[in-house]
């Protein structure tokens, strides 16, 4: 079937960046907002807006029953979900399935399988991925005894977890006991599920991820993204290719996810995380986002591809419409994400009024932004303002463009994350490329 | 927007073989303004003027999702505080804008109540602002005396959410 009107069930950037794709298509756009983003760009940006409800996310943009009532009203074909918020939420993908309402995303069975972290690792496990040692924990007691086979440091995850959150390390043997009753306790409130599991913790790994396109028969990848440099699990700067990674790992690693794929039947677009051990060449699966991730667009700088178009290609029923042949990568693409926090104050959460809004433009640069002046940035959602792409035709090309615009980026009336990037990408360690994941924490405590 | 980033691209083509420094484009639905900056890249400030448009399909009466409102005002105003330092009181106040949370998390016991005794240093709620957590602490060494906010209830900064009866105090 043709989708002629999708609803969007987000906010921010990707609204934002929804829409122009939508645009570009000629497919209607209906903008589901809640109060607090009935102004925002992307309301002014859609074809048509719907109220989703009140501000609280909980009772609107977390909603399925408001959301699947929003694309009722709208007389939408699909729903888009973004990310975050319902995106991975299989409720929200049956619901739309029962009302005749095209999901763009996988199937629901997809989203339990990788939804679940426990689940997840046995999937890895079946598909002859490497997975890190370790398993759930029903107790402290179990946990005292699989840490001592596996050895410190581990992390305790959420089984109800994901996108870095519930995830906490333990570095000896004291600790614990006291961490794994406090990780069970927070994942019952935060995911519903006081389920948690331990692995092994390689504090010295890097993050790579590699991009799924799949239509439920075929699984294509469109190459890996190097998500490394973070703070408290949360990525601050991506880059695709993943830099300094000899050309055997590289093509495993992408094997390796594609395999995932192709065990799971995927549909859609999704990406397949890894934790690499630079050292042994080894790499381990970490976990599956089964949605488009906010870092997308360093993927499509180098394939030239548009992935939302595609997920929307994929979502009325078609066969992937290029091979893994035709996927060609080309070029360096390195994003930043331009935050409303105070790094300098300890990264605290900056919400207000944005009163200047001044980019880079050029070649090799893009934006994705839902912001101009006189924007509210509420305190109820995350704190992303913008993402700055900067491409090349190598990695110090792009650096070199970042650098440059990255000095004429000018966000005022809210703390940014803008001054901190243009230091990190201003440092040795990251210019050499390549960075682990102890990176930015390293770099902090130095500078602090 | 009218404008693609590709006719972006091509206006700035068009410019850089010409003298000028600043462009700036206004229509009814968008205004963009291109500056060259000094080491000779551009930049670029873009407002959408359009208005938010109303659905496209009128929603059914029995629906929630319903026309769309102006926003609601995202910066609650701080509630003008009674004059507590003469009931020799010391109010706690929101540090940051956001939601209030008595307890840890939901079904957990709150930090504290009336009546509770409390260090400087003592969490006594805690302020979500932007998916994080904001631990509010005391900041005396006494007893709540009062609890001015409901739990989950959005609070401006500066928000008086406690008052604290510091210890010495007379009743």
């Amino acid at each position: 079937m043709i989708l002629r009107r999708i609803l969007i069930a987000n906010r921010g950037e990707i609204a934002a960046r929804i829409l122009r794709t939508c645009r570009q298509l000629g497919i209607e756009a209906v903008l589901a907002a809640s109060d607090a983003d009935c102004d925002s760009m992307p309301a002014r940006l859609a074809d048509s807006v719907i109220r989703l409800g009140p501000a609280a996310a909980g009772d609107s943009y977390l909603s399925v029953d408001a959301v699947v009532a929003a694309a009722r009203a709208a007389g939408a074909d699909a729903i888009h979900p973004g990310y975050g918020f319902l995106s991975e939420n299989p409720a929200l993908a049956r619901a739309c399935g029962a009302a005749g309402i095209v999901f763009i995303g996988p199937t629901g069975s997809q989203l339990e399988a990788v939804g679940d972290k426990l689940t997840a690792r046995a999937h890895a496990t079946a598909a002859v991925l490497p997975v890190a040692a370790g398993g759930e924990v029903a107790g402290v007691a179990e946990a005292a005894d699989l840490a001592a086979a596996i050895g410190f440091p581990v992390l305790v995850k959420a089984v109800g977890g994901g996108g870095g959150r519930g995830l906490r390390p333990v570095r000896q043997a004291d600790a614990l006991a006291g961490t794994v009753t406090m990780a069970m306790a927070e994942a019952a409130a935060a995911f519903g599920d006081p389920r948690v599991y331990l692995e092994r913790y390689l504090p010295s790994g890097r993050h790579v991820e590699v991009q799924l396109l799949g239509d439920g028969d075929s699984v294509i990848h469109l190459g890996d993204r190097d998500c490394s440099v973070q703070r408290r699990y949360q990525k601050l700067i991506e880059e695709a290719p993943a830099p300094l990674l000899d050309d055997d790992l590289r093509t495993a690693i992408r094997n390796a996810a594609v395999n995932f794929g192709r065990h799971l039947s995927y549909r859609g677009a999704g990406t397949v995380e890894f934790l690499v051990d630079p050292a042994r060449r080894a790499f381990y699966f970490l976990e599956m986002n089964a949605r488009i991730q906010v870092e997308h667009p360093v993927t499509e700088a180098i394939s030239g591809i548009d992935i939302v178009a595609e997920q929307i290609w994929i979502a009325e029923g078609n066969s992937l419409r290029f091979d893994q042949d035709d996927v060609a990568l080309s070029g360096h693409a390195i994003e930043c994400r331009i935050n409303a926090e105070d790094w300098a104050d300890g990264f605290r959460p900056s919400p207000g009024t944005v009163t200047t809004a001044v980019v880079p433009v050029g070649p090799g640069i893009r934006v994705d932004t839902h912001v101009q002046p006189g924007s509210a940035v509420p305190p109820w959602y995350d704190s992303l303002l913008a993402k700055l792409i900067v491409s090349g035709r190598d990695r110090a090309e792009a650096l070199a463009r970042l650098r440059g615009a990255l000095a004429r980026c000018d966000i005022g009336g809210v703390a940014t994350t803008i001054g901190l990037h243009e230091k990190l990408t201003a440092s040795t360690e990251f210019e050499a490329g390549g960075v682990d994941t102890g990176f930015l924490e390293r770099w902090l405590y130095s500078h602090g | 927007m009218d404008l693609t980033s590709e006719d972006v691209r091509d206006i700035l083509q068009l410019l850089d073989g010409l003298p000028y420094r600043e462009m700036t484009l206004e229509t009814a639905s968008f205004r963009l303004s291109l500056r060259r900056s000094a080491d000779g890249g551009w930049t670029q400030a873009t407002e959408v003027l359009a208005e938010p448009a109303g659905p496209a399909v009128l929603a059914e009466p029995a629906e929630p999702a319903v026309l769309a409102e102006p926003a609601a005002t995202t910066t609650a105003p701080s509630e003008p505080a009674p004059d507590a330092a003469a009931e020799g009181l010391v109010d706690v106040r929101a540090p940051l804008l956001g939601t209030f949370y008595r307890a840890p998390r939901p079904g957990a016991p709150p930090f504290v109540t009336v009546g509770s005794e409390v260090e400087p240093d003592t969490v006594v709620c805690i302020i979500e602002t932007m998916k994080l957590m904001n631990s509010v602490t005391a900041g005396v060494t006494g007893a709540v005396a009062e609890i001015l906010t409901e739990n989950a209830q959005f609070a401006g900064q500066g928000t008086v959410l406690m008052r604290v009866r510091p210890t010495g105090e007379q009743q």
